[in-house]
């Protein structure tokens, strides 16, 4: 099974968890994501994503079809926020169940790599001295 | 013909708004829209780098566009 979420309420790690745990998998893998306090020596207020939902959907649809073509995995989610994130709030959660550990490994890693180069989700980093979109410009 | 182009991000900053609407030619490519931009919005080009999409799919420089899809401009994606 996949479950894919684009929400504007807050993560659910317990929720996350106890999905992925339903099925009797040898391994599970779970990434989270959290806001950072600080990126390159400035300090993080807050963090802004914007997403285009539909694609970004489609983007993730097309993320997981490869991961269940390509490793042996059972089950898969992940769920993105959007909206206005504070400092050690998380913006991604991101798991895998498969038999073996280097399935489940090998998709959470691609799923979390992909995603931040094809997903259509935007991230602008709010310090006290001004904000950036980032990755924008070179 | 005129197409309704949205912008997302820092895109949607420059475009001072959710959507714009951009006159082309009929058959004209995304190399001609990202022309059309780019002369209107200069910002564009300064950009790392952009895509655009139709019907919620990458589109390539050659690709034909035509009024009935939905048109987006991607600015380099950060999420994660």
């Amino acid at each position: 099974m996949v479950d894919i979420r684009i929400t504007p309420k807050p993560l659910d790690i317990k929720e996350c968890i106890e999905w992925i745990m339903a099925s009797e998998c040898g391994g599970v893998d779970v990434f989270i994501g959290r806001v950072r306090s600080e990126t390159l020596g400035s300090k993080v207020v807050q963090l802004e994503f914007e997403a285009y939902v539909q694609m970004a959907l489609k983007e993730l649809k097309v993320i997981t079809n490869y991961v269940i073509e390509t490793w042996k995995v059972e089950n898969i989610l992940v769920h993105h926020r959007i909206g206005i994130l504070t400092v050690g709030e998380i913006p991604v959660i991101i798991a895998v169940s498969a038999a073996h550990r280097d399935a489940a490994f090998d998709a959470c890693r691609y799923i979390i790599d992909t995603l931040k180069k094809t997903v259509p989700i935007w991230k602008k980093e709010i310090y006290e001295e001004g904000q950036v979109w980032v990755s924008a410009h070179p | 013909m005129t197409i309704k182009v949205l912008g997302f991000g820092i895109v949607r900053e420059i475009f001072g708004d959710q959507a714009i609407m951009a006159e082309l030619p009929e058959n004209a490519r995304i190399a001609d829209l990202r022309i059309y931009l780019e002369d209107g919005y200069p910002k564009l080009a300064r950009l790392a780098s952009y895509m655009i999409a139709c019907d919620d799919n990458y589109a390539q420089p050659t690709d034909l566009i035509n009024d009935r899809q939905e048109i987006a401009v991607i600015p380099p994606v950060s999420g994660g």
